[in-house]
Formats: C-alpha cells, structure tokens, sequence
C-alpha cells in the first residue's frame, strides 16, 4: 500500500501539500512538533503516491513509499 | 516499500530558514535534482544572492559563492570566463537581479555568457521587510507603499523575460511558475533546459520563476498560490519568451 511519513522536524505546517493532495489523505496533526508547528500527518487510507505533496513541499519533509 | 523521491545528493540534509509555504525551498530542490540527473554536482559553482536565500551556500552540495547585491552575473561572467569547464549558475531574487543588479543582467544578456540564471519573482523584498519592488504588482501593498503600488508615481511592474527577449545575446527565457505540482514538474524542466544549454554551449539562459512570499504578502501559504494563480500569472504571463539555440 502507498503511504508518505511526515519528517516532524522539517514540516513548518504550511499545508500547501493538504491543498495539492488530490486524494484528501493528508491532515493537520493535533500535536506540536518541536520546532512549535502543528505538522502534517496521513490520515490513514487512499494514498495513491501521486507524489503532488512531496513535489510542492518547500521543506522535503514528505516522502512518499510505494 | 519502496522510497519514491529520494533526497536529492546535491542538497545539504539540514532544515531550510525559510518562512513556513516559502517557494525557495522547492526551487532548492529542483536546482538540485537537476545536478544531479545531469550529474555536474563536482564541476558546479553556485551564486547565492543577497535575499532570503543569502544562506543558499549552505543547501547546495556543490561549490558556492555569496556575492554581493545584484552582482551574481558579474561574479558568474568572471567564474565562467576563468575556469571554462565548470558549470556556474547564479540564484537571485527580484530585488536583487530586476532592482539593483539591472546593469549587470542586462550586460551578461548582451556579452551573452555562457551561464545560467535562476531568478526568483515574488514581487517583494523578502529579507529586508516586505518593501516595494520593481516587480511589485500595481495595486499590491508592501511597506514603502501601504496604499497599494500606483502607477503614477512608481510606474509599472518590470517584466524580465520579455526586456531581455529583445536582447539578440539572451539565448533561452522562460518563465514558469511553482504554485502547482504540475507548475513544479514545468519548472523543473525549464531549469534542466537552462543548464543543459550551459553544457552545449548555447550561451545566455534565465528562467524566472513566479514564487510565494506569504509572510510579506501578510496571507497564509495556501491563498499565496491562489494569488499567484489569480493575480501574478496575469501580470507575468507564463510561457517561453525565447529559446534559440546556437548561432544566431
């Protein structure tokens, strides 16, 4: 199954990648991370590794597995 | 599992000091897949400007000199002319290469050297506080214009690529933009071409590349690209302005 792991200490929670993820399969993380940004986690499901997150991600902290 | 986009070699593993949805940080990346899939990491000499990307010098694995403002192609002109066999690129932002670094730009068209030019267009001064730029759109608010940039007194918007598409010695202009993973793949291509051109020897290549400054625009990072989509593509349309390779 397609799947991305989130690098917490890289995401500065811009969440442009929310907005290019044609799937809707990445959401905000409810905890902080320890540069004091709400990152970006994956939901869970759908992943279809299109790659659109880690390809707009200004900080590379995406990486998609497939 | 399989790791689809791995780090590119040419990029440092370290965080970026890049405000949160900052485009820098994708055209970093893309600079630095394209070293690395044309393999001249070892024989590259990078420019950083002065701007944001001031730091750039410590992203890019490859060799890398910190000029001062608006003096890349200045730098560039003289790295390339003494040591032909490197591949030298200069990274400049729009205040840097469309305000004070002007005569320089326009001379290294003219002499058409044979480097390439990555100029970053966000409409705004970034490092220094979010002040009016040449390439300020009409209307748009920055600091040193609070009301909104008018015409009247500070005149137009500098468009780049189509100044220096008048210029025989510029041989491949384009202008993309990364508002989009599509825009992202476009651009990618477009930086690949410029430093391809430096490999054969074509001469004078640019590619401008429409960018986001959230924390200057005062917008978070998504209606960022939204405002470059409605608002910068209009002014700065996206496209080719010449791409001539060779001879003429």
């Amino acid at each position: 199954m397609p799947e991305i792991k989130v690098d917490d200490s890289k995401c500065k929670g811009c969440y442009i990648c929310i907005e290019a993820c044609p799937k809707k399969c990445i959401e905000i993380s409810k905890e902080f991370s320890k540069s004091g940004y709400y990152p970006v986690k994956y939901t869970g499901a759908d992943c279809i590794a299109c790659q659109q997150c880690s390809r707009i991600c200004p900080d590379l902290a995406i990486d998609v597995y497939k | 599992m399989q790791l689809l986009n791995k780090r590119p070699e040419s990029l440092v593993d370290m965080k970026m000091h890049y405000c949160p949805g900052c485009s820098h940080g994708i055209v970093h990346r893309l600079i630095a897949e394209v070293m690395d899939e044309l393999d001249i990491r070892n024989r590259t000499i990078g420019i950083a400007p002065v701007g944001c990307s001031v730091f750039a010098d410590k992203y890019f694995n490859c060799d890398m000199i910190q000029g001062p403002h608006g003096r890349g192609p200045a730098i560039a002109t003289g790295l390339k002319r003494t040591t032909p066999g490197a591949i030298v690129f200069s990274y400049q932002g729009d205040g840097d290469l469309s305000s004070i670094g002007m005569a320089e730009i326009v001379h290294t068209a003219i002499r058409s050297e044979n480097i390439t030019v990555i100029f970053i267009n966000n409409a705004i001064y970034g490092m220094t506080g979010g002040q009016m730029a040449p390439t300020t759109l009409i209307g748009q608010k920055a600091t040193t214009c609070v009301y909104g940039r008018d015409p009247k007194l500070t005149g137009n918007p500098i468009k780049m690529c189509e100044l220096l598409a008048t210029i025989k010695g510029a041989k491949y202009l384009e202008r993309t933009s990364v508002h989009t993973a599509p825009n992202v793949i476009k651009t990618k291509n477009a930086i690949k071409k410029a430093f391809k051109n430096q490999i054969d020897n074509v001469g004078f290549s640019m590619v401008e590349i429409l960018s986001t400054c959230p924390t200057n625009w005062k917008i978070d990072p998504v209606k960022s690209l939204k405002y470059v989509n409605d608002n910068m593509i209009k002014v700065f349309p996206l496209g080719v302005y010449k791409d001539s390779k060779g001879g003429e």
